[in-house]
């Protein structure tokens, strides 16, 4: 009797993994190709505002500490 | 009754082989689009130049091992969480401590701080997720103010205030539907247990850092890994990674105590930092991205610009 269940939980559980497999298998998908070509036309359209890849300058960047003249 | 809705010739072998022709069938097609790898396409990319980053704050306080750390949409506060059970809210410019929270918990192993900055969630080996919020009184004891959120069964590992649809289980990184609460795609490519997942800024794609010492990018749209970042040199895992605003530089921190900063279309290092004295366990990136904070087991965190 137990072994009915477990065998009907794993049958179950086989077929929610086909079901989930069919549902990955079947959308839809670009090449690789495109896809690169889509991640670095993003990367650089946003290149010029990303401050840790080109560097702002030192006035702008509250961490980088501001060394002040001193006028002796 | 007992057949239980099941079709004749469904048995659990059957069930079984299908499954296996099925898996066959995805990395065929999956295959099929793989026509190029990124870093050809990224050959005609200007190559990045010398980075100077520097540690540019340290903040000193957590008694432990900092486990995990926020930025505040302000850009300049940061939450971090460690296991002497604390929270801690810092202004990351002049590195003073404006709020602690201590836990009635050690391992406090999430935090996040809410987009309007005038709240943290946190949690860990307590099991439930308190949201605390910020007051500058000081007569008021803001542990009093907390609200628990949530009560699940196991340790809270992470929390954020957005819709956080990524989970990297065991060597899986599987991308969850969350109106439907269905797993949409899985990608099993790593050796090892995933420490870490982030979008890539246009959503497209996401990077995973994993014990396996490796970080990869995985592309949605293609359905499919397309980088490795991997030295042979680099034998310790990573346990977090984020991009900067661009998407053109990837951070991870790892457990040999060093942050790897990685070229995301050329695969390639363009820097390794040193400063930490133990593992690095967090790392983020702030929203405007002008510079990135990690967090380590050497029981502080580091600004870096």
């Amino acid at each position: 009797m137990s072994s009915k269940t477990a065998s009907t939980n794993n049958i179950a559980q086989a077929r929610r993994t086909v079901q989930q497999l069919r549902l990955e298998a079947s959308i839809e998908r670009i090449k690789v190709s495109k896809a690169s070509a889509d991640l670095m036309s993003y990367c650089e359209e946003h290149a010029r505002s990303d401050p840790l890849l080109i560097g702002v300058p030192t006035s702008e960047n509250p961490f980088k500490d501001k060394k002040t003249c001193i006028i002796l | 009754m007992a057949t239980d809705g099941l079709h004749e010739n469904e048995t659990l072998a059957s069930l079984r082989s299908e499954a296996e022709s099925l898996k066959g069938k995805l990395d065929e097609e999956r295959a099929k689009l793989h026509d190029v790898e990124l870093h050809q396409v990224a050959e005609r990319v200007e190559a990045l130049g010398q980075f100077v980053m520097k540690t540019r704050r340290t903040l000193k306080g957590h008694g432990n091992k900092v486990l995990c750390m926020d930025w505040c949409k302000d850009k300049r506060r940061i939450v971090s969480s460690s296991q002497d059970g604390k929270v801690i809210v810092w202004d990351s410019f002049s590195t003073n401590k404006e709020h602690a929270v201590t836990m009635p918990c050690t391992w406090v192993m999430a935090c996040a701080y809410a987009p309007s900055g005038c709240a943290i969630a946190c949690g860990g080996l307590d099991n439930k997720c308190s949201v605390y919020p910020l007051t500058f009184d000081k007569n008021e004891n803001m542990a009093a103010k907390k609200k628990s959120v949530a009560m699940h069964t196991n340790y809270l590992s992470a929390c954020s205030f957005t819709n956080s649809d990524m989970q990297g289980c065991d060597k899986k990184a599987m991308v969850w539907d969350m109106r439907s609460g269905q797993c949409v795609q899985a990608f099993e490519t790593h050796e090892s247990d995933i420490n870490s997942v982030r979008y890539y800024p246009s959503g497209d794609a996401f990077a995973s850092g994993s014990d396996d010492a490796t970080c990869r990018l995985y592309d949605l749209r293609a359905d499919r890994e397309v980088a490795i970042y991997s030295k042979e040199s680099i034998i310790f895992g990573a346990s977090s990674v984020d991009f900067s605003l661009s998407g053109r530089l990837l951070f991870a921190g790892y457990n040999d105590y060093t942050i790897n900063v990685w070229d995301v279309l050329k695969g390639s290092r363009v820097s390794i930092l040193f400063g930490h004295e133990n593992r690095v366990s967090t790392l983020r990136v702030s929203p405007d991205g002008t510079a990135f904070c990690s967090g380590s087991w050497d029981h502080t965190l580091r600004v870096w610009a």
